[in-house]
């Protein structure tokens, strides 16, 4: 290379070759960048084949001036103490020891969590549980009005009933929230709803099949506004997951794949058995159940021939196992089918509103937690709907976390729906065919991903936005606000209390999720196939 | 500057310049073509020391419209710049600051992940890191002015400028 001594202005030919001699590399990567471009803008245009909305999921809004409502609750054990969290009530304790885990760790974010939850203008006026510990608990935590910590300021306490009876007696209780365990769900909330109290009753709805009828028709008659606690109902992604169904935009949907994993002793059912509770603190005799429902039980389960299922303990024995960890038992409990399985049936039943299947057939087993349960670990049930050509495959183990996803399987795409929703197109689509060739919808992964709060809905998901949407990185908002749906599901209850609505998962749904259930849980004891008559209303065997 | 370099060296020289700023340059202009790119995701994604800060930016989308804009066209001009030889030292600086960002909000530590599929392994130094000792020694050894618009500009612009080219 010649050296420059001069760098007067004179400019050779040479320099100016010199200069500009990288230019044409622009020419290069300008051709780099159209390609990329002009694949961009193709990426982008599925309109014409995939129609969905960019409106987020819609919210019955509470009205500023809604009346305070007066609750009661029944059964204060770990799901009560969800719910009442959910209302805003937590045990003094409780906040102690997220006070204590902020000041340890700033990114603790739940305290501040749950005293953002937005004021659902209720007061728990009183508080039934026949365990004395768990009244005492759901007592502190119902006053604390103020959501503070063992320092702070409480306002009235509860009055503690010691049967569900007397509390629904009460005057100044207009409504009750039931999480008390499955044996007891019917019986309560037919009683609460005579005498004119609207209900809020975890899942599943019956523990019978004859309580089933009766629930539903004292719903219906005396007109209270019930809500059923499946609080998936306010998922985002199931009201998108919905439009997509009513768009076809899957297909032909011909079989669904639900499942539940779990794999800890708590997700099985193994409880912790408290301190203090012994015979003078447990009210055994109302926790046996109630006397018409255990008849009903009995009479289906002698005359099935499944006396093997029952027991094995007297009901009248005291034990703490099994009032801790009741949902082991068929004496108290409705297994994967009415826990678990429920939650899964509802969701499908939002998103396509198939009702009560035609059939079911189950099999399983204890195959794990070989501890002295009734109740399988193992369980797989088969729902047939022929007259939509629809079959649905729930499959359950308490002993793998493997999750297999809640998946719809369309002939053009299939949809996998948790708090977010993916479609994968189907390699073999009609509907998508020329995109497929075009390169424009992949098959390898999904095409579209739905992740409620992002008010952009991206037809083409970039790299990034699906890796964060497969972590669930990113949270459910509505309107700006993070929220659980447990708390969306008791505010919607109230607000139709208020509004004189009826609410998402109302008596009718219940009712198609009890039977649903029931079908599930007599195919599994019985070992055969069950079939709904829907002429009669009634499970029948095949 | 007088030229002593050998021709291998100016042709390394030039060549690690194209090459990095060819790289700066794809990456702006594909974001820029893309309407909906943003770089919110990869901020909320930030780890190490500094990730709090850079989490912290995402939750205001004013703020985030700004960067967006500054990070894509800082790219396309550095990008630009180095390719042509423009005010490359100059280039050069931005795009140390530039990977020094990206450095910061992703630092290559022992047990971080990230969510963006990261081929390779790195401890502390990662690729960013790499290109950014490369533009350093673009910066100390500059040939822009031998190969680069910045010989025209060293003899158009008036001597108070030349600071800038060299």
């Amino acid at each position: 290379m010649e050296k420059e001594k001069d760098n007067t202005k004179k400019i050779a030919r040479r320099d100016v070759v010199k200069s500009l001699a990288t230019v044409p590399l622009l020419g290069a990567i300008a051709y780099g960048v159209i390609k990329t471009r002009k694949k961009a803008l193709l990426s982008r245009d599925i309109s014409d084949v995939f129609h969905i909305s960019s409106t987020d999921a819609a919210y019955l809004q509470p009205k500023p001036d809604g009346k305070q409502i007066r609750l009661g609750v029944i059964g204060y054990g770990i799901r009560g103490k969800q719910l009442m969290r959910a209302l805003g009530f937590a045990d003094p304790q409780y906040i102690d020891t997220l006070i204590e885990a902020k000041k340890n760790n700033p990114d603790d974010t739940r305290l501040d969590a749950f005293r953002e939850q937005d004021n659902l203008n209720v007061v728990v006026t009183g508080v039934c549980d026949i365990f004395d510990a768990y009244a005492d608990a759901a007592i502190r935590a119902c006053s604390n009005i103020n959501r503070e910590g063992t320092s702070g300021k409480m306002g009235t306490a509860p009055k503690r009933y010691r049967t569900f009876k007397e509390m629904i007696a009460a005057d100044d209780i207009d409504a009750v929230v039931i999480a008390a365990p499955d044996h007891w769900h019917g019986t309560m909330a037919m009683e609460a709803a005579k005498k004119g109290k609207h209900v809020y009753c975890e899942k599943p709805l019956t523990w019978t099949v004859p309580e089933t009828y009766l629930l539903h028709q004292t719903i219906k008659e005396t007109g209270v506004v019930f809500q059923l606690g499946h609080q998936g109902r306010q998922t985002a992604s199931y009201q998108k997951a919905a439009e997509i169904i009513n768009n076809n935009l899957l297909g032909q949907v011909n079989l669904i794949e639900v499942c539940t994993n779990r794999n800890s002793p708590n997700g099985a059912w193994v409880y912790d058995i408290i301190e203090g509770s012994n015979p003078q603190t447990i009210d055994w005799k109302q926790f046996e159940g109630d006397e018409a429902r255990i008849k009903e039980y009995n009479d289906y389960m002698k005359s099935a021939g499944l006396e093997r299922y029952m027991g094995p303990d007297e009901r009248s024995k005291f034990s703490l196992e099994r009032f801790f960890r009741w949902r082991c038992w068929w004496d108290y409990s409705t297994g994967l089918s009415g826990d678990l399985l429920t939650h899964e049936y509802d969701a499908v039943n939002q998103i396509m509103k198939i009702g009560i299947p035609h059939s079911a057939t189950s099999s399983g087993g204890v195959y794990f937690f070989k501890d002295g349960r009734t109740v399988p670990d193992v369980l797989q049930t088969t729902f047939e709907w022929p007259d939509r050509n629809l079959s649905m495959l729930y499959s359950a183990t308490l002993a793998s976390s493997r999750n297999r996803g809640k998946v719809f399987m369309g002939t053009d795409a299939s949809m996998e729906v948790s708090d977010i929703l993916k479609l994968v197109a189907d390699m073999d689509s009609e509907r998508y065919a020329k995109k497929i060739e075009q390169g424009i919808i992949p098959t390898d992964q999904p095409f579209f991903t739905y992740v409620p709060g992002q008010s952009k809905v991206d037809a083409v998901t970039s790299a990034t936005e699906l890796y964060f949407a497969q972590r669930g990185l990113l949270y459910t908002y509505v309107n700006g606000k993070r929220y659980d749906t447990t708390h969306l599901h008791m505010r919607e209850w109230l607000e139709c209390i208020r509004q004189g609505q009826t609410p998402s998962c109302n008596i009718d749904m219940a009712f198609q999720e009890a039977m649903t259930a029931h079908m599930g849980t007599r195919a599994y004891l019985e070992g055969r196939t069950m079939y709904w008559d829907s002429d009669k209303k009634e499970i029948v065997r095949g | 500057m007088e030229n002593n370099y050998s021709k291998s060296q100016l042709t390394f020289l030039v060549i690690l310049r194209i090459f990095i700023g060819w790289h700066f340059l794809y990456e702006g202009m594909v974001k820029l073509l893309n309407p909906n790119w943003s770089a919110s995701a990869y901020l909320m994604d930030s780890k190490g020391l500094f990730g709090q800060f850079f989490i912290n930016m995402t939750t205001n989308p004013g703020l985030m419209k700004v960067v967006d804009f500054l990070n894509e066209w800082a790219l396309v001009a550095i990008g630009l710049a180095l390719i042509l030889g423009c005010f490359a030292r100059l280039a050069s600086l931005g795009g140390i600051l530039l990977l020094l960002l990206y450095t910061f909000s992703h630092p290559a530590l022992i047990g971080v992940k990230y969510m963006m599929p990261m081929e390779g392994s790195y401890f502390l130094i990662d690729k960013n890191l790499v290109e950014l000792a490369g533009l350093a020694a673009l910066f100390v050894f500059p040939a822009s002015r031998i190969i680069g618009i910045d010989l025209l500009l060293y003899k158009v612009l008036p001597a108070s400028f030349r600071k800038f080219i060299l």
